[in-house]
């Protein structure tokens, strides 16, 4: 094929030709130029730029905080990484928060550093993420399932209760919802989604929506 | 006076020299250039650029405002028609009242540019069905000129 391909992850250039680096579904765009990757299935994280995450604060030290996302280094985040923060006016982030933030560099010759912040220097809706909730670890690809435009798992758990929730690309699940039995009949659901079947799946929904 | 053209011939001898030394490497500079061009595949490692995923922060029925505000500025990035039809939604003040308001609004500035004679016929136009009696002493030496009024007793 003539023109830029984009070829994804699961896939690398070697010579003239790609090399498939890992198993699973192929899958082609062919919008904005046709794009190959490798759908794959996998529970570790890989930090990779760009990428939304959920990253948990273990350590201050000096300017800068450690992050675990769930890599195999923790991520560093600056505290002027944040919208509105100078030197005087420091964001107020203790051990053990969840941060939502992207990355700026993810490579494997160097420790990942995240921001909250992105390039315009607007937060929109990176920062710290609230009290309350509960944080939940899932597959990746889950995760991408769940970030697919009009899916269905989030479309009828809409229906049922109001809630907050925040999908990092690490497989980490943050929700938030009025009582603490809600917010745990989400995060049930959203589990056992991996391995029902849709229609489990509503009949488990049709249930929960009767009680 | 004499150093400094000694020191431009031995500059000219290295020179000579280098340039040499560089004819001889100047052959395998131009294959390296050739096999660069020929890469138009693209390596990316996020999933992000391929499919097409939605934002991660997301609010259900109103739990947090701020977050479904967010949910429809990043979803519509891509879609740019929300947009559009949001900016014919935001006009407080309705067409038509618009037109009325504005209709009577060029009267009354109308009327500030007016003459002195123009004014004074408007006025008199819109005082003459309220004022029969002939309260002030001007108004009726004024329409002297159109009709005489004779005072009530």
């Amino acid at each position: 094929p003539q023109g830029r391909l984009l070829c994804g992850p699961g896939l690398r250039r070697s010579g003239a030709g790609l090399l498939v680096t890992k198993c699973g579904l192929l899958r082609h765009r062919p919008a904005g130029g046709g794009a190959y990757w490798v759908d794959s299935q996998q529970k570790r994280y890989v930090p990779v730029k760009g990428d939304h995450v959920i990253g948990i604060v273990t350590a201050k030290a000096g300017d800068v905080f450690r992050l675990d996302v769930g890599g195999s280094e923790p991520a560093s985040l600056s505290y002027l990484a944040f919208e509105g923060a100078t030197k005087r006016n420091r964001p107020n982030v203790q051990v053990g928060d969840l941060i939502y933030g992207q990355f700026v560099v993810a490579n494997k010759d160097m420790e990942p550093e995240m921001v909250c912040i992105d390039s315009s220097g607007k937060s929109s809706g990176m920062g710290i993420i609230g009290q309350d909730g509960f944080l939940f670890k899932v597959s990746l690809g889950l995760i991408r399932k769940l970030l697919a435009p009009k899916c269905e798992i989030i479309q009828e758990l809409s229906q049922l209760y109001p809630f907050e929730l925040v999908l990092g690309m690490n497989g980490r699940i943050w929700v938030k919802a009025k009582t603490v039995q809600q917010t745990l009949i989400i995060v049930n659901i959203l589990e056992a989604c991996e391995y029902m079947t849709a229609q489990q799946r509503k009949q488990a929904l049709a249930k929960l929506s009767g009680n | 006076f004499m150093q400094r053209g000694l020191d431009s011939q031995t500059k000219k001898q290295l020179e000579e020299e280098e340039k040499k030394i560089i004819s001889e490497e100047h052959w395998y500079l131009d294959v390296p250039d050739l096999k660069e061009k020929e890469s138009c595949i693209i390596e990316e490692r996020s999933f992000l650029r391929c499919e097409d995923l939605v934002y991660g922060r997301m609010s259900f029925k109103g739990f947090n405002p701020e977050v479904e505000k967010l949910m429809i500025q990043m979803n519509s990035k891509c879609k740019e028609e929300e947009i559009e039809e949001d900016d014919k939604m935001e006009a407080d003040v309705s067409d038509e009242e618009m037109a009325r308001r504005y209709e009577t609004l060029v009267g009354t500035i109308g009327k500030k540019f007016l003459r002195k004679r123009d004014q004074r016929v408007l006025k008199d136009d819109d005082e003459d069905e309220d004022d029969e009696e002939g309260n002030s002493n001007t108004r009726p030496s004024k329409r002297a000129k159109k009709m005489f009024l004779k005072p009530q007793d």
